[in-house]
């Protein structure tokens, strides 16, 4: 029987199959990180119990890390959180990449660079944006800190099988239109519950044209569509970026490996429960405006005001997305001034992000009323982009150079924006109070991003450099 | 954990879509290391004013709805991130059951496994729930997991689908991981026939 991707990495892990019960999947490796362990680790020391497969875990501390003075952690909780899990690591045998390491970064961002993720492996962490993962056609989703204790204690997770989406993508993108605004254009027009109890696989040929980072972009923010994860088969763009990655398969294991994955594609005839067409040329740069994701314009638009025809319902969640983020309606996207401007997140804050941005950014200065910073994902992305003088042309431009972790994303650290201030952010979530009590976030791609800290407020991007300086590059990563 | 078979209570009505687990339990209270102490922070940016003092206008803290043990909500509720202090906070403030349209994946799960019973209903259902639809607090709800039903007290009966194995692991309230270490030996086969990359 023809399979898809999907069934084919669910198929490959089933440990127990049995009528009226979820299957039991093998998961191949578990990244844990120091906010959604702690009660896990605990959980297991009530009842005795161990680690099962300490060798298949793989720990990191990203979301409480200063970006300033990374060892000085001054939040008394915060502090004990990162302590605490270096005392579990080393208590069960754990590998960690902790402040001190030259391989510390967001968990979304090592694990690819590190050669850990993996085509064909199941993957989870106690984060929603493990859907990442997934660009590499591993299954790779977010856990709730129990089941982070059950993967601990068994190495397995009961699961039914999602449903299955196909998000087929076709064509080129427009100058000045990235990954981010794709997936940013895809729930605008879809839904923040499209995916809800579906896994999307991501197809066509926009998707093979991109790179791996592009691709991990794409797949990253999927889990803001509700999807339980997302997919995109591996080919030669993906073996080119995992070999020579440290923990990857070497010589001639790395050829068996590749041979292995190419056959995980979908057959051609394999069915899916939806299937979604796109043409890549319709997408514009994208800005949100509102409280989800899905409150998102083309950079050209004008903020909706409130339909009288729509659902009492509607209605309200449209005031109140209104009122929070300061707006009465018909603004232009174009007219909103920003205070702060984010580059950084597990969505887009690798070395092809820093790279783009600072093409954008290169001899121009930010803006007076602009607070800029620039956060890598990790610490080998900070080295590289360093090696590329990057960081030297953020400078000069007045951005803030940061250390690496998740920062103004979430705002657990000190990177917090103000409360009724604006944030041009390259993170994934918008949500209210996700930057800081009231603060106001509008999630744009790393160039819309740059090229709003040079203006003081949202402008398009196409218009602010000559199309060949805005190339889209194709780099293969860290 | 004890197991879950019925309950009743009165329901608080948080009439709102797409509520994200950033507002169940704002960030700033994840970074403690156990799992209690978590429900006075629910919803924390809708529930207490800039002054710390309560805010009157949010639903759960009209008088009415104080002591509810049932929450109702709209469309997609507990989605974003996949924080189980959500959970453990809207257990820890009281909360058993939660009815709404639908769920996040992930917060369905976390929900499940701390044996809070999250309930999906159809809009018309949880609209016919209420005796009028302005109605912010539902008294007299009775929820029967065994025979997967939502009465009220006009005697209507809604029925809701559940999962036949989640059912069963919270009907007896057992320990999942537990259940899982039965399963060693396949686990072990598993392991040895493996192919690693
Ligand atoms: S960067 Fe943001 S979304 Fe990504 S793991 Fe960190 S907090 Fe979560």
């Amino acid at each position: 029987m023809s399979k898809t991707i999907i069934d084919k990495l669910w198929d490959s892990h089933v440990v127990v199959n049995e009528e009226n019960k979820p299957d039991l999947l093998y998961i191949d490796l578990h990244l844990i990180h120091e906010v959604t362990s702690p009660q896990a680790f605990a959980g297991l020391r009530e009842k005795n119990r161990t680690v099962r497969r300490p060798d298949l875990c793989f720990a990191t501390m990203d979301h409480n890390i200063p970006t300033i003075d990374r060892f000085n952690i001054k939040d008394e909780t915060s502090r004990l959180q990162v302590e605490t899990l270096e005392k579990n690591c080393e208590e069960f045998g754990i590998q960690l990449e902790g402040l001190n390491s030259e391989q510390q970064g967001i968990v979304h961002v090592i694990g690819p660079e590190l050669g850990l993720t993996l085509p064909g492996k199941t993957i989870v962490c106690g984060d929603s944006h493990t859907s990442t993962h997934g660009a590499f056609g591993a299954l790779a989703f977010g856990i709730g800190t129990s089941e982070v204790e059950h993967v601990l204690a068994t190495q397995t997770l009961w699961q039914n099988k999602p449903k299955q989406m196909k998000v087929n993508i076709e064509g080129d993108l427009g100058f000045g239109v990235t990954a981010k605004d794709v997936i940013l254009w895809f729930i605008a027009k879809f839904g923040t519950n499209v995916g809800t109890g579906s896994i999307i696989e991501f197809s066509g040929s926009t998707v093979r044209g991109f790179s791996m980072e592009e691709r991990m972009t794409l797949c990253n923010m999927s889990i803001e569509a509700g999807a339980k994860a997302s997919v995109i088969a591996p080919d030669e763009t993906t073996f080119e970026y995992i070999q020579g990655k440290r923990y990857a398969p070497e010589n001639q294991d790395f050829k068996q490996s590749c041979e292995r994955w190419s056959k995980l594609a979908s057959d051609p005839e394999a069915k899916f429960d939806q299937v979604i067409e796109i043409d890549a040329s319709e997408i514009e740069p994208m800005v949100t405006w509102g409280t989800t994701p899905s409150m998102c314009l083309p950079v050209s638009g004008v903020i909706p005001v409130k339909d009288p025809l729509s659902t009492n319902e509607e209605e309200q969640a449209l005031q109140n997305a209104l009122t929070y983020m300061g707006f009465n309606g018909n603004e232009r996207i174009e007219e909103i001034s920003v205070q702060h401007v984010f580059i950084g997140s597990c969505t887009n804050s690798r070395l092809s992000d820093l790279i783009e941005a600072s093409k954008v950014v290169e001899g121009s200065k930010v803006h007076p009323d602009v607070r800029a910073i620039v956060v890598p994902g990790s610490q080998a992305v900070k080295r590289e982009a360093e090696t590329l003088g990057l960081h030297q042309i953020f400078l000069d431009a007045g951005f803030e150079w940061r250390e690496s972790g998740c920062s103004m994303c979430l705002g657990m650290n000190d990177d917090i924006v103000p409360e009724g201030e604006r944030c041009a952010s390259t993170s994934n979530r918008n949500f209210a109070g996700r930057q800081g009590k009231g603060a106001r976030t509008h999630l744009v791609s790393p160039i819309m991003a740059a090229a709003a800290a040079l203006k003081g407020k949202f402008t398009d991007v196409r218009s602010v450099l000559p199309v060949k300086e805005l190339e889209v590059n194709r780099y293969a990563g860290v | 954990m004890p197991g879950f078979k019925s309950h009743s209570g009165s329901a608080a009505v948080l009439d709102r879509n797409h509520v994200d687990t950033d507002q169940i339990i704002p960030k700033q209270f994840l970074k403690k290391i156990d799992k209690a102490g978590y429900g006075e922070f629910l919803f924390y940016d809708w529930r207490y004013l800039s002054d710390g003092g309560e805010n009157p206008a949010f639903d759960l803290n009209k008088k009415e709805a104080k002591g509810a043990s049932i929450l109702v909500a709209g469309k997609n509720f507990g989605c974003g991130s996949s924080r189980e202090h959500a959970p453990w906070a809207l257990k820890d403030y009281g909360f058993q059951v939660i009815i709404a349209e639908s769920f996040a994946d992930i917060f369905f799960n976390n929900c499940v496994k701390n044996g809070i019973l999250p309930i999906r209903l159809s809009v018309n259902d949880i609209q016919q729930l209420r005796k009028d639809p302005s109605e912010k607090v539902i008294q007299n709800l009775t929820v029967n997991l065994e025979e997967q039903y939502v009465a009220n007290q006009n005697g209507e009966v809604f029925r809701f689908d559940f999962d036949p194995y989640w059912k069963k692991m919270l009907l007896n309230g057992w320990d999942e991981i537990s259940v899982t270490l039965h399963q060693e030996a396949k686990i072990k086969k598993y392991e040895d026939e493996r192919i690693v990359n």
